[in-house]
């Protein structure tokens, strides 16, 4: 099997899950908190017409009030922390959290300074890391399904508290 | 040429130069504080040398001051830095900004980074840190520990005002629409023409100059390759070189030309990017998609030859890590394949009547403001200025290839879309010139000891000029200064986007392809 193949298998996969979970497309704010662009340019790269995301039931929104999940770049920069916690605060609940490539997982090379958080779950809860600098398409289509299934069991949850 | 050059300045400042010292193609004057400005001025504008760089650094352990340094570049691939000594009791320097407007963020960053006050600035408010920062905090500051978390205060950041009847303003950012990096962009308007815009930046401000002074000579190489991700390969590169140069090693021929095919490569991605970018913006979603596709083939392609999308890890100090001769046959074939299929789009493309009248004059920027700013690489060249560090200060093999530089004059979208074009031709036609004549041997000299020392090292990205000048001391980092191309073009947006309407914001700012994360860094 070749990386495209897997592309393929892994986006039908995850495209049946999320029409049976939302009845249409997951919708997803990207938030750069800090990143190097080049895990910006592996999201964009999702809607090349190579993988083409959006057929897979992938849709990139431009307001974090119209979103499922956030999908968080870069180690938290002081200067972006205000700004991540406002757009996470603005996404309805339940939302997901994916925390896509080394920076947002730990702080990455960046680490922890004065100017460098030091990774997006010393600021609000992540659901799902995807680690990677950056993280091949591929991989972030991989870490999508695992968050999917992530908010299927939420779901699940809080339906048994009800 | 460059003893001739550094006599006739002798001569003009004769008792203001207080020391002078060459190393390789860099000659550094120390100057009196008070004639800085003065000197700088007749370097710019009497001798016409672009001012490519501002930094500080921090002596006050070794020499009891700090010290500013103007960069020049000279021609003749000879670069000139004006030093001059700032004691720590008087922490302040006369500002260049009113003779030279590319000066104007340097002498910001300074004052935020290291507390040495421009006096005389036109816009002395902070650059870097935000409003809740303390005052007296200065990271560069040999003092100041990298893991200090200062608590937030409160403070206020003033924006420009534009008043007006029926003036109104549009905030935007920094968590944009889009898929792209954080910044703050203050428009005012009347109706739809654009006033005024204001750019506020640095969110991505991760740093990164501070970060260098704590890591390994090796681990700093993966640093520079995430200052701004797409242009991984031409940060490594200009910092190697810089290594190289203050450890005397001279890379195998091999891995010049290995380095060249990696850099060229790294353009064509990226300038493919940016003409989807522009295609996306000016709804034409068929050549956006094309575009996007030769971009996503030339990064496949990366990915056989190096092991990485973004060309990381193929750099080394000494060299390069992995050889590629083996992939020629590929490359050549594959570089055939994506010409023909970029050619056949460029004539759709430049040719389309829809596409013509979203970037035909769209977003100006003249000659003259892209002088005064220092305004780099496609930008540069497309508002007529003509320079390219791989042709006026010959790096990797490319004094050995031959190449064109595409200049053209109108500086708006179209010019900046069809340099980029040219440019893309040009870059494979180097990748073919370098395969055949790859010489043989090793790809990589080993670093066996370095000795103390500071050199400039620099690239053509492809956003432009890239420059870091490094400082070691006790095989380690005293001071590494980076200079992003985007550090250069970003206020050119500002005048770029004057009376053009809101709507064609997006296309402008995508025809300048800046980098927020190399500019904030
Ligand atoms: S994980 Fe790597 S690619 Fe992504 S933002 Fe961080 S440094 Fe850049």
């Amino acid at each position: 099997m070749t990386v495209d193949d897997e592309m393929e298998i892994m986006g039908q996969r995850l495209n049946r899950k999320i029409r049976a979970l939302f009845g249409r497309s997951l919708s997803i704010r990207e938030v750069d908190a800090g990143s190097c662009n080049a895990c910006e340019v592996e999201v964009n790269a999702l809607a090349n017409p190579v993988y083409d995301m959006e057929r897979f039931g992938i849709h990139i929104v431009a307001s974090p009030r119209h979103a499922d999940m956030l999908l968080v770049t870069g180690p938290v920069t002081r200067n972006m922390e205000l700004a991540l916690l406002k757009t996470a605060n603005a996404t309805p609940e339940p939302k997901l959290v994916v925390a896509m490539g080394s920076c947002a997982c730990n702080g990455g090379i960046f680490g922890e300074t004065y100017a460098s958080g030091g990774g997006v779950d010393r600021f609000m809860p992540v659901d799902v890391y995807i680690p990677g600098c950056p993280p091949r398409p591929q991989a972030v289509i991989f870490g999508l399904m695992v968050a999917v299934d992530k908010l299927e069991q939420k779901i699940k949850k809080s339906e048994v508290k009800v | 040429m460059p003893e001739e050059l550094i006599e006739t300045i002798k001569k003009e400042f004769r008792n203001l130069i207080l020391d002078g010292t060459v190393s390789n193609n860099e000659t550094y004057l120390t100057v009196k504080k008070d004639a800085a400005v003065r000197i700088c001025d007749y370097l710019h504008h009497t001798l016409d040398f672009p001012l490519i760089s501002i930094f500080a650094t921090d002596d006050r352990a070794k020499d009891g001051c700090f010290k500013i340094h103007y960069v020049f570049s000279c021609k003749g691939d000879v670069f000139i830095i004006i030093k001059i000594k700032v004691e720590e009791t008087t922490p302040r320097f006369a500002t260049l900004t009113h003779k030279i407007p590319a000066a104007n963020w340097y002498e910001r960053e300074i004052q935020d980074m290291f507390g040495l006050a421009p006096v005389g600035h036109p816009d002395p408010r902070r650059l870097i840190h935000f409003e809740d920062w303390a005052a007296g905090l200065y990271p560069l500051r040999k003092d100041f520990d990298i893991r200090t978390k200062p608590d937030r205060v409160k403070g206020e950041y003033t924006y420009r005002k534009v008043e007006g009847e029926g003036v109104y303003e549009i905030p935007v950012g920094p968590v944009h629409a889009g898929v792209i990096e954080p910044g703050h962009f203050r428009f005012s308007v009347a109706g739809e023409p654009i006033l005024n815009l204001e750019i506020r930046h640095f969110y991505t401000h991760k740093g990164v100059e501070k970060l260098f002074e704590s890591v390994s000579l090796d681990k700093a190489v993966f640093l520079a390759e995430r200052i701004s991700g797409d242009n991984s390969a031409a940060h490594a590169v200009a910092f190697c070189q810089a290594v190289e140069k203050i450890a005397g090693i001279d890379i195998p021929p091999r891995a010049k030309y290995i380095r060249t095919i990696l850099l060229e490569l790294e353009r064509m991605y990226n300038h493919m990017g940016d003409i989807a970018g522009i295609a996306t913006d000016v709804a034409y979603p068929f050549g956006a998609a094309h575009a996007n596709y030769l971009k996503e083939r030339v990064m496949q392609l990366n990915e056989k030859v190096t092991g990485s999308r973004f060309l990381r890890g193929m750099n080394a100090i000494g060299g390069v890590r992995r050889d590629i001769g083996d992939k020629k046959d590929m490359i050549l074939k594959e570089l055939d394949l994506m010409q023909k299929d970029f050619k056949e789009l460029m004539e759709l493309l430049f040719n389309s009547p829809s596409v013509a009248d979203r970037i035909e004059t769209t977003g100006r920027i003249t000659g003259e403001i892209a002088k005064g700013l220092h305004v780099v690489g496609p930008a540069g060249r497309a508002s007529g200025i003509d320079s390219d560090v791989r042709r006026d200060h010959p790096y990797a093999a490319y004094s050995e290839l031959t190449f064109k530089v595409p200049v053209l004059k109108t500086g708006d979208v179209n010019a900046r879309t069809r340099v980029r074009a040219d440019e893309v031709y040009e870059s494979m036609a180097l990748i073919r010139q370098a395969l055949s004549d790859l010489p043989h041997g090793e790809i990589r000299t080993e670093l066996k000891t370095i000795h103390d020392g500071c050199a400039l090292g620099y690239s053509e990205a492809p956003r432009g000029e890239t420059l870091y000048w490094v400082n070691i001391s006790n095989n380690r980092i005293e001071r590494c200064k980076v200079r992003d191309p985007s550090f250069c073009n970003w206020l050119s947006i500002e005048y770029a986007v004057l009376d053009n309407i809101v709507p064609d914001f997006p296309i402008i700012n995508k025809s300048l392809s800046l980098s927020y994360s190399g500019n904030d860094m």
